[in-house]
C-alpha cells in the first residue's frame, strides 16, 4: 500500500509543478474549447437574467454574445457561469470563466491588486436608494436611523458606510450574500432602506410583491461605473475585451445597427469601411479576422440598441440613456476610433 | 537475535538491505518527503501563480481600514476598526451563537428524548412526530423559514408589541431596556463570584454529609438564594449604582436599550430546534442502552419516576449519549456558518465580505479553516474530557 502511495503522490505533486506553466493565451484556449465561458449575475432583470426559457439575457450578456460573434461569427458560441458578487473575481482569477461581465464596479483596488484589468465602462451607473413610499421620505439625508438591506462584499457596502458617517447619520446595515434573500428580506419588512446601484433597484424593484408603494430617492451617492472584466497579463485578451465594447459604442455613433450592418458594410464612409473590416486589416491586431466588428454588431445590435433592448425606455427597468448616452449626445460613452 | 550472530558476515550486510524493519523505516521517510515535497509543491506553486498573475497575498491585509459596518459587534468596532478586528468580530459572533445554541439544543432534546419514551401515548407521538419532521427538513431551509416566516408575521417597529417592562417586539429585533452598570456595581459583581464558589463547597460538603450521615441538605434552594442574595446585598450596600436604559421609539427604528436581532432569533431558533431532534433520538438511544432491571431495583428501593431517572438512568445513560452528543455540538457549531444565508454576521459572512474587498481568498478560507478546525477540536477535547470523568469507573 506503502509503496504505491508513494509514486502516486510523487506524480501528484510533479503535475502539480507542471500546471503552473498554463494560461496566458485565452484566445487559443477559447478557440481550442470553441465557446467563451463568461461569468454573470445570478439574476439582475436588464443586465443578466434568464428569460422564462432558460436563456441568458441582459446587457451583460449581450456583451459576452458580441464577444463570442468577433470571435467565432456565432453569438451562441458563449456559456453563462451565475456568480455571486463574492466569488465573481476568484473565478475570474483562477481560469474558470474568461471574462467576467457582471455589472461590476471598476475601482482603482480591483484593477491594482486583484491581477485584474476593467477592459472599459459599459454602465454608468451610481449607487440609490429605494423606500417605501408610505415612509413619507423624500431624501436621503432623512434616512437617519435606518435599517438597510444590501448585498456583501459590495462596494455598495462601503458607500453607504461613508455617506452615512460623512452626513453624521445613525444605520443599521442588514448584509445579505444574495441579491434575492436582500429583495425578500427588505419586501418583508426588514429594513426601511434598500440600497444598490440606481440600475439594480429599478431592476429588483420589479421583483417585489407591490412595485408601485416603492420610490427611489433622488440621491445617488457614488460614481459606479460598471464594465466587462479580464485577467491581468494577457493583453491580446484584454484588446479583445476593449474593442469589442469600442466597436458597439462607435458602431452607435456611425448608425451601423444590427439591421443595416451588411448593407453599411458597402458604405463609402471610410470610418465605417474600419469598423466593417472593409478596408484595413484591424482584426489581425487582435488576431480575429477582419469582419470581427461585423459580426459582433449583427449578432446583438450597436451599444444603443442592446441598451433599449435590455434596459431602456420601453423596457420593464425603463432607465433613460443619461450618462449612457453617447457624447455626442451628451452623455459618457466615447470610444476610441478604429484607425 | 541470537540466530543473526550465526549468519556470515557477508549475508549480514544484505540482510540490513532485506531488513523489515528498515525497510519499514526507509518507506516511511520517503512517505513523510513525499507529502512535505506536496504540500510544497502546493504552497510554493500558490505563491509563485498569485505573484505571476499580479494579486496581492499575505496578511498585511488584516490591518488595512475595514470601512464597513457589522450589525451585531460584541466589542468595539466602527468602520474605522480594521479587519482583523471584523474577523474578531465575526469569530465572536459564531462563538455566541454556537454557545447558546448547544445550551439550548441540549436542554430541549433531553426533554424531546425523555418525552420519546413516556408511557403518556399523545407525549411520546408528538416528541415522535416534532422529531422526525424537524430531522427530515434540510437545515438552510429551516432558517429561511424562520427567518421569514417570522419577519412576515411580526409588525413594524411603528406597531410594536408591547410586552411588560418597556420590552418590544417587532420586525428589527427584540428590544429590552438595557440594565447599566454604574461605578460601585463591581462589588455585585464579585458577590456574585463569592455565590458561585459557595455553591460549589455547599454542593461538596453537603454530598460529603450524605454519604456520612444520610442527611439531604436542600442544595438547591441554598444555591437559588446565595446567586440571588449576595448580590442584592452587595447592591444595597453599596446604593444601589444601577441605571436602566430604556428603549425609544425614535424615526426608523428604536433606539436605546438591547435588541437582538431577528437574524440571531431566527438563527438561534433553526439551530437548536434542528439539532435538538438529533439529541433527543441520541437521548433516547442512551436510556434504552441501561437496562429496564436498573429502573426494576429502584423502584423497588422505593425511588419515585422522577428520581429513578435522575438519579440511575441518566447517570448511566450519559455514557452512552456524550459521544453520539459531542458530535451534534460540533455540528451546531459548524453549521452556523449558514448564517451568511440570512445576514447574521458570523465568521464566515463577515470573511467573505473582506474577502470580496480585498480579494485575497486564500488567505481568508485559510483563517476560516483554522478557526472552525481549532473550534471543533477544541470542542471534543472538552468533551473526551467529560466522557472520560461520566465513563464506569471500575474499582
Amino acid at each position: 500500500m506503502k509503496s504505491k502511495l508513494v509514486p502516486v503522490l510523487l506524480g501528484a505533486a510533479f503535475g502539480l509543478a507542471a500546471a503552473t506553466a498554463a494560461s496566458a493565451a485565452t484566445l487559443d484556449d477559447v478557440k481550442g474549447k470553441g465557446f467563451v465561458q463568461c461569468g454573470v449575475s445570478q439574476g439582475l432583470p436588464g443586465f443578466s437574467n434568464p428569460d422564462d426559457k432558460g436563456a441568458w439575457t441582459g446587457l451583460d450578456v449581450d456583451y459576452c454574445r458580441g464577444v463570442a460573434a468577433a470571435i467565432f461569427g456565432d453569438a451562441d458560441a458563449v456559456k453563462f457561469t451565475p456568480l455571486s458578487a463574492k466569488e465573481r473575481f476568484t473565478a475570474l482569477q483562477s481560469g474558470e470563466v474568461d471574462i467576467l461581465s457582471r455589472n461590476t464596479t471598476w475601482t482603482m483596488g480591483r484593477d491594482t491588486s486583484l491581477g485584474l484589468n476593467f477592459a472599459g465602462v459599459d454602465y454608468y451607473d451610481g449607487q440609490g436608494f429605494m423606500v417605501r413610499k408610505s415612509l413619507g421620505v423624500s431624501s436621503a439625508l432623512e434616512l437617519s436611523g435606518a435599517s438597510i438591506c444590501t448585498n456583501t462584499g459590495t462596494t455598495t457596502e462601503l458607500n453607504v458606510a461613508d455617506y452615512f458617517r460623512a452626513n453624521k447619520m445613525e444605520y443599521e446595515i442588514v448584509a445579505f450574500e444574495k441579491a434575492d434573500e436582500v429583495v425578500a428580506a427588505y419586501d418583508a419588512g426588514r429594513c426601511d432602506v434598500y440600497t444598490t446601484d440606481a440600475s439594480g433597484l429599478y431592476a429588483q424593484r420589479l421583483k417585489l410583491t407591490n412595485p408601485d408603494e416603492h420610490i427611489v430617492l433622488p440621491e445617488i451617492i457614488s460614481k459606479e461605473p460598471l464594465g466587462p472584466v479580464v485577467r491581468q497579463g494577457d493583453d491580446q485578451w484584454f484588446n479583445i475585451a476593449k474593442w469589442v465594447l469600442f466597436a458597439m459604442i462607435n458602431a452607435e455613433e456611425l448608425g451601423v445597427t444590427q439591421a443595416n450592418v451588411a448593407d453599411m458594410k458597402n458604405s463609402d464612409n471610410p470610418e465605417i469601411k474600419r469598423l466593417l473590416g472593409t478596408e484595413g486589416a484591424f482584426g489581425e491586431g487582435i488576431g480575429l479576422g477582419n469582419d470581427w466588428a461585423a459580426n459582433a454588431i449583427g449578432a446583438v445590435g450597436n451599444y444603443g440598441e442592446v441598451f433599449d433592448r435590455n434596459v431602456g425606455p420601453n423596457t420593464p427597468l425603463g432607465i433613460a440613456r443619461g450618462l449612457n448616452a453617447l457624447w455626442s449626445k451628451g452623455g459618457l460613452m466615447y470610444a476610441p476610433p478604429v484607425r | 537475535m541470537a540466530v543473526q550472530h550465526t549468519i556470515p558476515a557477508e549475508s549480514a550486510r544484505a540482510s540490513v538491505f532485506y531488513d523489515p524493519k528498515i525497510r519499514g523505516i526507509f518507506f516511511q521517510l520517503l512517505l513523510i518527503a513525499a507529502v512535505l515535497f506536496f504540500g510544497y509543491s502546493i504552497i510554493s506553486n500558490t505563491i509563485v501563480n498569485l505573484e505571476r498573475q499580479n494579486i496581492a497575498s499575505g496578511f498585511a491585509f488584516l490591518d488595512t481600514t475595514a470601512g464597513f459596518s457589522i450589525i451585531q459587534t460584541l466589542i468595539e468596532y466602527s468602520e474605522e476598526s480594521s479587519y482583523g478586528t471584523g474577523l474578531i468580530v465575526g469569530f465572536l459572533n459564531t462563538l455566541l451563537i454556537a454557545f447558546i445554541g448547544v445550551i439550548l439544543a441540549t436542554i430541549l432534546g433531553f426533554i424531546l428524548g425523555i418525552a420519546r419514551l413516556s408511557p403518556n401515548w399523545v407525549i411520546s407521538r408528538i416528541a415522535y412526530v416534532y422529531i422526525e419532521i424537524v430531522r427530515n427538513i434540510p437545515l438552510l431551509l429551516q432558517i429561511f423559514f424562520w427567518y421569514f416566516a417570522v419577519l412576515r408575521a411580526v409588525p413594524s417597529p411603528k406597531n410594536s408589541v408591547e410586552l411588560p417592562f418597556d420590552i418590544f417586539l417587532n420586525n428589527r429585533g427584540f428590544v429590552t431596556p438595557r440594565i447599566l452598570f454604574e461605578s460601585g456595581s463591581g462589588f455585585a459583581g464579585i458577590a456574585l463570584l463569592i455565590a458561585i464558589a459557595g455553591i460549589f463547597f455547599i454542593r461538596g460538603w453537603a454530598r460529603k454529609r450524605q454519604e456520612a450521615t444520610g442527611e439531604q441538605f436542600p442544595v438547591f434552594w441554598t444555591a437559588v438564594g446565595l446567586i440571588i442574595g449576595l448580590p442584592l446585598i452587595a447592591l444595597a450596600a453599596t446604593g444601589f449604582p444601577l441605571g436602566v436604559d430604556y428603549p425609544e421609539l425614535k424615526g426608523f427604528n428604536f433606539v436605546g436599550g438591547m435588541k437582538i436581532t431577528p437574524e440571531f432569533m431566527s438563527l438561534l431558533l433553526a439551530l437548536s430546534i434542528y439539532t435538538a431532534s438529533f439529541i433527543a433520538e441520541i437521548v433516547r438511544a442512551g436510556i434504552l442502552a441501561v437496562s429496564h432491571g436498573q429502573t426494576e431495583a429502584s423502584h423497588a428501593l422505593g425511588l419515585r419516576n422522577g428520581q429513578t431517572l435522575r438519579l440511575v438512568v441518566i447517570p448511566q445513560a450519559m455514557r452512552v449519549i456524550i459521544p453520539p452528543l459531542t458530535s451534534q455540538y460540533l455540528n451546531l457549531t459548524k453549521n452556523s456558518s449558514l448564517a451568511v444565508a440570512i445576514a447574521y454576521p458570523d465568521l464566515v459572512s463577515v470573511g467573505g465580505t473582506i474577502l470580496n474587498q480585498t480579494g485575497q481568498a486564500i488567505e481568508i478560507i485559510g483563517i476560516w479553516m483554522v478557526v472552525y478546525l481549532s473550534l471543533s477540536l477544541l470542542t471534543s477535547a472538552f468533551m473526551n474530557w467529560y466522557n472520560q470523568r461520566m465513563a464506569l469507573v471500575e474499582r
